[in-house]
């Protein structure tokens, strides 16, 4: 069967904060242009997860009505807690006039990421927009000068041999004008891109972190609305790795808890599902969480890499917006507000550049934009605090970050450089001590399979895998024996196993339909011979408030 | 011949429920919502009819909040032509469900009207067969197979011990069990068509249908937590076990 297709002015690949806020942007610019969103989840929202401690400046721009249009912003920030964890017992609390400015949160709200988007969504349909939940992304479409035009979806009903089933249904070609991609981290086709035209070039490689969450439901009389909780030190320093942890009070009586561990870590045996385990027994989580119960288990990969690892954004015919290119601002620990940002700045470009009768070629004219816009102004102002913390440490990074923030205000002349690409990071297991990480109580730490169970995901059974090796011999020749296969480890969904058959000789499992596509495994994998790519669409987590 | 298909807005299958806080339903706040695998075989059931020559034209009908007008859109993403809602926010038992329908019935007057055997969340099997005593007409039940001729409707039964044949003459209500078919994958073509479909809004309030709860829910709440097991050393050992702890022999 061939491809159908169906032509738009603008397509735009994940139905996540950017994209959402393009399309309703290229709408309010002009009603006339036909914007189409693809989206991988089963519905918007279904792939969304993140602390979330929101800044609402990019929203305010797009709808300044926002709260009488009902934008869940239901819980503002009454108050900022920053721990240092020394170890699993003692703590430090560090008073608010010592941390930078960027991690003070008023004005802020704690939301669901999931819920805005799926708000969002709503106003982008009231404005006309088509949003299609349930189709991923597949394919990038050129034109024979390589200039991007549209975008294919996936084939579904094929099997796991790649042969069509009674259900085949071809994927469908959407043309486009100017197609964005806000795949969010670590996007299929944003890798895409970005290897295609070089984009990254001169750039930093970009560095990540993996966010694991979860959503409590707690006593009532315990709930203080509007706390956020953030941490540094334990347990990520005991293997020598760095990241951070999050508690928010949220709502009426839930908990939103994580702790991002940078995937820069070294230590192979680091395990980081095991590490936020165990992060939620230190005394200061705890006490949070006391008889309460765990309803919700997701994770996600962020980028964390900042102005020094932004690719250039613009390639002919499209952008990439958000976290597709690595928009968050690490400083102040959230992504969404440029990422929605630039998804503004884009959609401006790009509805002019249709209103001029212009189509699939590179709008320079967005880098002037962005780089004027206070999104990029707030990276470049604080560009030097994740490198700084990689360096330094906590203590001392931190220190740095304090004044080149609150004093220099980013204006220190330099600018700090982190080379060394995540995956490149590992030392061989032989140089490293065991790591031995405590047994699951079951009432505050659990289980990983008990966890992905409340990750709701599903992938139709009979589909070929969706994570791809380049070489199927590499993982058991060469991760195996030097790191142990940390994907067994870094994946926080029990995708990799390594298992032994009757001859007793050990092989690589990938249990593929357990994946919560968060992308880990295709930036931390040290040959990088894994590559991520969007199964049979509908698939993934089904998260519902995350 | 127009078919009319009744389909059910429930949680998606693939998400994890738990109880509200108040312990006396389920949480459904942001819950992915889906149609009734049941409803979604019997919409599959109704369209291939359709494209078989045999139907004319597939109605799907929805009795539930103003948001299921997504299941309508997908029972017409998968081929339906058009849609009715009666729109509630009342969460109503089989009962009044069917007394709605039976008035849907009455408008559309449809030769065959299908059903999803029972809803994967109320597990009730009751709709299809309360609305066959109110309209008076046949029913085909657990249907395995289906064959529309001359005026008849030939339904294979799945029951206890094998299959059943019953042959009915319409207009006929047939309620779809789990081999019928298998629901195709909606294309996008198909979405996009469907979004310029009719849907027909009808209030719950104008039928006149008393939807008053019959059944009270007295508590909601999750199953046991299985427990771990033991290992026993001897069959002496489990036979005792067996007897005084269990206490199943």
């Amino acid at each position: 069967m061939a491809r159908e297709s169906m032509p738009y002015d603008v397509v735009i690949v994940g139905a996540g904060p950017a994209g959402l806020s393009a399309a309703c942007r290229l709408k309010q610019i002009d009603t006339n242009l036909s914007v189409c969103v693809v989206e991988k989840g089963s519905e918007v929202g279904a792939h969304i997860l993140s602390g979330a401690v929101f800044e609402p400046r990019a929203l305010a721009e797009l709808f300044p009505d926002y709260l009488e249009r009902g934008a869940p912003l239901l819980t503002p920030v009454t108050s900022d807690e920053i721990y240092v964890f020394q170890s699993g017992e003692k703590s430090l609390k560090v008073p608010a006039f010592l941390t930078p400015s960027t991690m003070h949160n008023q004005g802020n709200y704690i939301i669901s990421l999931g819920n805005l988007c799926r708000w969002l969504a709503e106003q982008a349909e009231a404005l006309g927009v088509e949003i299609f939940p349930g189709f991923a992304a597949a394919e990038v479409l050129y034109d024979g000068d390589n200039r991007v035009i549209g975008i294919a979806t996936g084939d579904m009903g094929v099997s796991a041999t790649g042969e069509a089933k009674d259900t085949h249904m071809p994927g469908m070609e959407l043309h486009a004008k100017y197609t964005l991609f806000a795949e969010g981290c670590r996007g299929e086709l944003g890798k895409q891109l970005i290897a295609k035209f070089n984009l990254s070039q001169g750039m930093d490689p970009q560095h990540y972190g993996l966010g694991i969450k979860e959503l409590w439901e707690i006593p009532e009389k315990n709930h203080r609305a509007g706390l956020v909780v953030h941490t540094a030190g334990w347990p990520l320093t005991e293997t020598g790795s760095t990241g951070g942890g999050f508690l928010y009070h949220v709502g009426k009586n839930q908990i939103a808890v994580g702790l991002i561990t940078d995937l820069s870590y070294s230590n192979p045996l680091v395990n980081p599902f095991e590490e936020f385990q165990r992060y939620k027994h230190q005394p200061q989580i705890q006490k949070h969480l006391a008889g309460g119960k765990r309803v919700a288990y997701g994770a996600r990969a962020i980028a964390k890499g900042g102005l020094q690892s932004l690719p250039r954004m613009i390639f002919p015919g499209g952008l990439l917006i958000g976290d597709d290119a690595g928009t968050l601002n690490f400083a102040k620990i959230k992504g969404t507000h440029t990422a929605m940002k630039s998804a503004l700045v884009a959609a401006e470009s790009v509805a002019h550049a249709i209103i001029d009768n212009r189509a699939h070629d590179q709008l320079d004219e967005f880098e002037d934009a962005w780089r004027n816009s206070w999104a990029w102004q707030e990276l470049y102002q604080q560009r030097n605090f994740g490198p700084a913390l990689h360096k330094w440490g906590t203590v001392l990074g931190a220190a740095y970050a304090y004044l080149d923030i609150n004093i220099f205000r980013g204006r220190l002349p330099w600018t700090l450089s982190d080379p060394i690409p995540d995956h490149a990071a590992l030392k061989p297991k032989a140089k490293v001590e065991p790591i031995t990480y405590p047994k699951p109580d079951s009432i505050l730490s659990f289980d990983l399979p008990s966890s992905v169970y409340l990750a709701n995901t599903s992938h139709e059974e009979d589909q070929p895998c969706h994570l791809r090796l380049a070489s199927p011999e590499l993982p058991m020749q060469k991760n195996y024996p030097i790191y142990g296969e940390p994907a067994q480890r870094y994946c926080p969904a029990g995708v990799y196993e390594v298992l032994e058959n009757a001859g007793g000789d050990a092989y690589l499992q990938i249990n593929a339909q357990n994946c919560i596509h968060c992308k880990t495994c295709d930036i931390k994998d040290p040959q990088q011979n894994i590559t991520w790519v969007s199964p049979e669409g509908g698939g993934g987590p089904n998260y519902p408030s995350m | 011949m127009k078919v009319l298909v009744a389909i059910k807005r429930v949680a998606d299958v693939n998400v994890v429920v738990r109880p509200n806080s108040e312990g006396n339903d389920v949480e459904l706040t942001n819950v992915k919502m889906a149609i009734n695998p049941f409803c979604e075989i019997a919409v599959e059931e109704a369209v291939r009819l359709k494209e078989s020559g045999v139907a004319t034209e597939v109605v799907a009908v929805c009795i539930g909040p103003a948001k299921a007008q997504e299941q309508i859109r997908a029972a017409m993403a998968i081929g339906a032509d058009r849609g009715v809602i009666v729109e509630t926010d009342e969460n109503l038992e089989p009962l009044a469900i069917a007394k709605c329908l039976k008035a849907v019935y009455d408008q559309e007057l449809p030769q065959l009207i299908m059903f999803g055997k029972q809803s994967v969340d109320g597990d009730n099997n009751q709709t299809g067969q309360m609305f066959a005593a109110l309209a008076g007409i046949p029913q085909g039940t657990f249907a395995s197979a289906l064959v529309v001729a001359d005026g008849k409707a030939t339904v294979t039964r799945e029951i206890d011990g094998g299959a059943q044949t019953v042959e009915l003459s319409l207009p006929a209500a047939v309620t779809a069990d789990l081999r019928l078919n298998e629901p195709r994958y909606a294309s996008l073509p198909q979405i996009m068509k469907a979004k310029k479909k009719s849907i027909e809004t009808i209030p719950f309030a104008s039928l006149g249908v008393d939807g008053t709860p019959r059944l009270k829910v007295v508590t909601v709440s999750t199953p046991d937590k299985r427990r771990a097991g033991t290992k026993v050393s001897s069959v002496e050992e489990l036979v005792d076990k067996l007897r005084s702890e269990a206490k199943v022999i």
